[in-house]
């Protein structure tokens, strides 16, 4: 969809694009149309300070002159004011900003200095200065308010361009050889356009405001020629006695600052909406009453039934996951295996309420000691989240704050969950880094997140899940971002974990290998369907669905010495394209005709085994 | 070899200024070569070093000493308009798909801008080859309009290739290519690099923290520790016969995807408490504090690299007692 296209969806903005384009018309067509009224020095003196009526539409001023054919005049010259503010501003502000974000060094350090020099000036006291010097200019005036205002936007833009310049592509695109200019304007200015639109439309209205503050004080628009500002100090003259006569031109005036600055934003909105994320909402519990929703049996710790998660999508909600139905014993370590896009790291967030952008649970239900936790409010499901199961990402980094020191981190945890004293907390926190075999954990406590390496944060990630002594802790690629090294020592630790803690371990990986070091049972996923479900040793020896077989064989490190490594053909497909059979059949070996007639259901294939494939027992005999 | 190399660095030593402190030494005296429609495998763990090199050859970070000679040219000190040109020869693909791709662009607009700085091709010329290579790369003409966000993370990384494709270089720089992907999609791009290889004649420096990819694309490998080179060799090689403990390190590490076989192995591998990053004095082995079979010798002395029978480089004290435990194992 094209940029106006998508800007013309938002009633708002409509609205106002409506409104700015009517000033625009009117500065152009009315002094034309009414040359007389800029000379004209008074009307009908008998006329003055009329009330609104058929003669007068708007009432008269306080010389008799008609508030509406000046208010529609005035309009070129309030317009072509914060124009020329506008265009200083950006014409500064833009360049300087991606100059001193993108080069860094002196030129950010001149540019910054010059910036900070201009905010410590005062403002107004110089602008009544360049007006005493070029007096009624509104081009020097609001020429002075855009050099003063530029600093603002500049550095809206230099903090905006900082993280954009570490980007891949950036880096890209200098290895192609691409000018500094080139790369600036394209891929730079692209970025932040939105943050330049919202800010200067800000700055636009902000021009307006300052504008009819140096009209009202006469010092712009010499009389008898009509500004908003003026027509407000005409009005302001006679406050008193007639008090309407300020409330056209003030109106005017408030309601185009307005229009700027929510333009802005709708213009901010659709220039980014093509490829930005969607918004975060708030966690929603589920409504409707669970159909049959007794609680499972004992001994299962945890237990997922029919869960269903969906986005909100373009038409209507995209359902993610669908049907997923596995548990967890105490003490047991289960993983959710799969491509990605199968909606396994979404299962894993749905349970412990935790899922992304605007995501909801939408059918099924999550048992956990006897509470349902799609359908428990805020209130209940946090004493669960923490204590009972806790949630360690795949970015271990991104998951402590860069700000505290990782002991109090940790200790955050324990006085909350545990209720311990600061003290007690402390020394817990230390033991809790000697469990995660650190030599000297008291001198890893008073580091910072960003003084770890990635397998040190991961273990005090682990270190702080723990703080609450979960009874199941749920690990999202606990690994994956780590060294193989590292890997290997998380995996050892999470393993002595379970044994020493009794603790359950949900664990969500790609990785056959991390499948085959810790896990007791698996759970395969496809295309947000659990497809297989079985013991650890089965599901290697005995595969009874083509996706886990396929998904086993195209493992680079199990694949031998070859030309061509095996591979699954196409990719997943995406939540909305799911086809109404089974789904993997487009790329499925065995796939007959009767795959890809009706859904699948998964169904028992022996002993704890089973699997969502027609043909499993044929599978089974080959 | 016979024929002269495509990149050659010699004695390369790169170097972070640390404030109020000695810089940082980031690489140390490494020496490789990558010739004509070679794969060369450079690995090892974050910290390394292998970013760093991959980021000199590139021009993103200055050699503070050693040469980079690519074609015969040395281009450790190329001004813009050298790179400029070098960059018709010597692209990059880079580990995250999701930031090498500039999500406010669509595919044909990224993939347009390679070519700009090697003359300038007509409109449809450039239309022309922006569709040939997404085909080549398994896409429709058609996701040339397109925004990186409707993609997934391995089909960006197969964008990110075209990318580097398109404007016909002899020398690909793979840092990481694989290693964000899932392995099932780590395995289809592997085979469209080894595919495009033989078709373009191209050679590749493949940076990965994963031997057994590496071993896949390679013709040679490099390890690197801290800066250092542990081992270097002919990959089947280096795989199959480890000759330096932290190659056998890395290769153990990795877990196998058979429950028996894996947790076997997981209880004999030898167990190291981490601790904080621990700084080896300076003249000592680099991998000596994590070594389990360091002794004093490896703490006072840096080792000499020593080739092996077999066409091996490699950087420790005790190799050749390590040779004959290794062929004790074996029997």
């Amino acid at each position: 969809m094209s940029f106006f296209r998508r800007l013309l969806r938002r009633p708002v903005a409509v609205v106002c694009f409506a409104y700015l384009a009517a000033l625009v018309g009117i500065a152009v067509v009315a002094p034309i149309a009414m040359p007389s009224v800029e000379t004209q020095n008074a009307g009908d003196l008998f006329g003055a300070n009329l009330l609104p009526g058929w003669s007068h539409l708007l009432g008269t001023d306080t010389l008799g002159r008609d508030v509406l054919a000046r208010l529609l005049v005035g309009d070129r010259v309030t317009l072509v004011g914060v124009a020329e503010a506008l265009i200083t501003v950006l014409v500064l502000g833009v360049p300087l900003g991606l100059a001193a974000g993108y080069r860094g060094g002196w030129t950010d350090r001149v540019v910054t200095w010059l910036a900070d020099l201009t905010f410590s000036l005062p403002a107004v006291v110089i602008i009544i200065v360049v007006l005493s010097v070029f007096p009624g200019s509104m081009l020097a005036g609001m020429v002075t308010f855009g050099v003063i205002a530029a600093p603002d936007l500049m550095r809206v833009v230099r903090s905006a361009t900082l993280p954009v310049r570490e980007e891949l592509y950036i880096k890209a695109a200098e290895a192609s050889g691409l000018s500094g200019t080139y790369i600036l304007t394209r891929h730079v200015l692209s970025r932040i356009s939105g943050v330049v639109i919202a800010r200067a439309s800000l700055l636009a209205a902000a021009a307006l405001g300052l504008q009819t503050g140096l009209a009202f004080l006469n010092l712009l628009v010499a009389a008898p020629a009509p500004s908003w500002g003026g027509m407000v100090a005409d009005g302001t003259s006679v406050l008193l006695l007639h008090p309407w006569l300020i409330a056209s031109p003030g109106a005017a005036i408030a309601v185009t600052m307005l229009a700027l600055s929510i333009f802005g934003d709708a213009v901010r909105d659709a220039a980014v909406e093509g490829w930005s994320p969607a918004v975060t909402r708030r966690r929603q519990a589920l409504k409707s009453a669970a159909p049959g929703a007794a609680a499972p049996a004992e001994g299962r710790l945890l237990a997922v039934e029919h869960l269903g998660v969906s986005f909100p999508g373009g038409e209507g909600d995209l359902r993610v996951v669908e049907d997923v139905t596995f548990d967890v014993a105490a003490g047991e370590i289960v993983g959710i295996v799969g491509e990605s896009g199968c909606g396994k790291s979404v299962t894993a967030a749905a349970v412990i309420g935790l899922l992304p952008g605007a995501g909801r649970i939408d059918g099924g239900s999550v048992w956990f000691a006897g509470t349902d936790l799609a359908r428990a409010r805020d209130a209940e499901l946090g004493p669960i989240r923490g204590r009972k199961i806790a949630f360690v990402s795949q970015e271990p980094m991104a998951s402590l704050d860069p700000a505290y020191r990782v002991g109090a981190q940790i200790e955050e945890a324990l006085r909350c969950h545990r209720g311990l004293s600061r003290a007690g907390a402390r020394a817990r926190a230390i033991e809790l880094l000697r469990d995660m075999h650190f030599a000297d954990p008291a001198a890893v406590a008073r580091r910072y997140p960003h003084e770890l390496s990635g397998g040190m944060a991961q273990r005090v990630g682990i270190a702080r899940a723990l703080a609450g002594e979960p009874q199941l802790l749920i690990a999202d690629e606990p690994t994956t971002a780590l060294d193989v090294t590292v890997q290997a020592e998380i995996l050892e630790l999470l393993r002595e974990l379970q044994l020493t803690r009794r603790m359950a371990v949900l664990i969500v990986t790609h990785d056959w290998g991390v499948v085959a070091d810790l896990c007791d049972r698996v759970v395969v996923m496809y295309a947000g369907q659990v497809v297989e479900r079985a013991d650890v040793r089965p599901i290697f020896d005995s595969p009874l669905h083509p996706y886990t077989e396929a998904l086993l064989a195209s493992n680079p490190h199990l694949a031998p010495e070859a030309a061509t490594l095996p591979v699954i053909p196409g990719t997943v497909p995406p939540p909305g394209s799911w086809p109404a059979g089974c789904r993997f059949s487009a790329r499925c070996r065995y796939s007959v005709a009767a795959c890809t007639e009706l859904a699948v259901a998964i169904e028992a294939a022996g002993g704890a085994h089973e699997t969502r494939c027609l043909r499993h027992d044929q599978l089974a005999r080959a | 070899m016979s024929t002269r190399p495509l990149l050659s660095i010699d004695r390369l030593r790169v170097e972070y200024p640390v404030r109020n402190r000695p810089p940082f030494t980031a690489v140390d005296d490494v020496s490789l070569a990558v010739g004509p429609r070679e794969t060369v495998g450079l690995v090892g763990e974050s910290g390394s070093g292998k970013t760093t090199i991959a980021s000199t050859v590139l021009g993103f970070v200055p050699a503070a000493a050693g040469t980079i000679e690519f074609d015969g040219e040395d281009i450790a000190g190329a001004d813009r308009g050298r790179r400029r040109r070098l960059s018709a020869s010597l692209q990059v693909v880079f580990q995250d798909p999701y930031s090498s791709l500039n999500p406010a662009r669509t595919i044909g607009k990224t993939l347009a801008e390679t070519l700009r700085p090697h003359g300038s091709p007509s409109r449809p010329e450039v239309a022309q080859r922006v569709a040939s290579i997404l085909e080549r790369v398994g896409f429709e003409p058609a996701a040339a309009n397109r925004y990186p966000n409707q993609f997934s993370g391995g089909q960006r990384q197969r964008i990110a290739i075209a990318r580097a494709l398109i404007a016909r270089p002899r020398l690909v720089i793979c840092d990481e290519p694989v290693s964000s992907l899932d392995l099932s999609v780590q395995a289809q791009v592997l085979n469209l690099l080894r595919g495009l290889q033989e078709e373009l004649g191209l050679s590749y420096l493949f940076i990965s923290h994963d031997l057994a990819v590496v071993r896949h694309v390679s013709t040679r490998v490099v390890v690197l520790y801290r800066g250092r080179v542990m081992e270097a060799g002919p990959a089947a090689v280096v795989y199959e016969q480890p000759a330096h403990p932290y190659t056998r390190a890395l290769l153990e590490s990795v877990p196998i995807p058979d429950p028996d076989r894996q947790r076997a192995r997981r209880a004999a591998r030898p167990r190291s408490a981490p601790g904080l990053p621990v700084t080896a004095a300076r003249e000592s082995c680099r991998f000596a504090p994590r070594c389990p079979w360091a002794v004093d010798v490896c703490r006072e002395r840096e080792p000499p690299a020593e080739a092996t029978t077999e066409g091996v480089l490699v950087a420790c004290h005790r190799w050749r007692e390590w040779a004959t435990v290794r062929s004790r194992e074996k029997i």
